[in-house]
């Protein structure tokens, strides 16, 4: 069986994930100065998102992975979720 | 027999992935109690998150961004055979672990000098949620900064094997799962960053 190929990303592309990296850093401490009340706790969690989408994506190369570890990625995360979400319930409700 | 043993490059990637998912939850627990804490001691967190110093923050951001980048680049360059390249760029992300470490002793050190230690005398007197936000942000910050210590032993095991050409461009999955490792610990940091430093 021969094995595929392994893809490889350009310099380019990931000094440019990096640039965006730094962008979205210098946003979320600009973000986190304003007086945005309970909507700052949500930009810095969607703009830490991203910049955890990216260096998935991009540095540990999952944009270009097949579909089992994509698969596994994905019951991570979504065992993540369920535990934090369902602590959330609890906690907020009680 | 003696043949070269066959290398499982898929498996030992698969297996890699697992073990990060266990990071992962480990560290997702800690964010998890961060947040329960938070609901019941908002005022109190508040109090305390004010008194992060986010320079420091900031600056480690962008030394473990930076980092992470120079690793990401190894992996092309020993994709691409360019063994100096490879050597390079490792150095380079050791040396922002260490700058990240060095940033964390000074950071320690003010908080500590500051009376902000657990089980300090001044913990110990003020009121409780403070005490809890700042035992789960040695806890959180320790653990990371161990894994920061752990990810450059890996990373300069992994530049002294390519030095002697058992990792090559025909075989560079140790480097290429430490590097995932490494990537790992700035993925972590990307949401200990707002959660400590920037939220409250």
């Amino acid at each position: 069986m021969k094995e595929q190929a392994h893809h490889s990303v350009g310099y380019v592309k990931l000094t440019a994930v990096w640039l965006m990296l730094l962008a979205l850093t210098a946003l979320t401490v600009w973000i986190s100065r304003l007086d945005l009340g309970v909507n700052r706790v949500w930009g810095s969690l969607a703009i830490a998102t991203a910049k955890g989408g990216l260096v998935i994506a991009f540095f540990m190369h999952m944009k270009y992975e097949g579909r089992l570890l994509r698969w596994v990625l994905f019951v991570a995360l979504v065992t993540l979720a369920i535990f934090i979400g369902f602590t959330f319930f609890d906690v907020l409700y009680r | 027999m003696s043949h070269e043993p066959r290398k499982d490059y898929a498996g030992a990637k698969l297996g890699m992935w697992l073990f990060l998912f266990t990071e992962l939850l480990l560290f997702g627990g800690l964010f998890l109690l961060y947040g329960a804490y938070l609901s019941r001691y908002p005022h109190e967190f508040a109090v305390a998150g004010r008194e992060m110093h986010l320079v420091f923050g900031t600056v480690n951001t962008a030394i473990l961004l930076t980092s992470s980048l120079l690793a990401a680049m190894a992996v092309t360059a020993i994709q691409r055979d360019a063994r100096g390249k490879t050597m390079l760029l490792l150095g380079g992300t050791i040396l922002c672990a260490a700058i990240f470490l060095f940033n964390k002793y000074l950071e320690w050190g003010a908080e500590i000098s500051n009376g902000i230690y657990p089980n300090s005398p001044r913990l110990a007197a003020g009121p409780p949620g403070e005490s809890v936000f700042y035992s789960l942000y040695y806890l959180t910050v320790g653990l990371h900064g161990l894994h920061v210590l752990i990810g450059g032993t890996l990373l300069a095991l992994v530049a002294v094997r390519v030095q002697r050409r058992t990792i090559h461009a025909g075989d560079y999955v140790l480097l290429e799962n430490s590097a995932l490792y490494w990537h790992l610990v700035d993925l972590i940091w990307i949401f200990i960053f707002p959660l400590y430093y920037l939220l409250l």
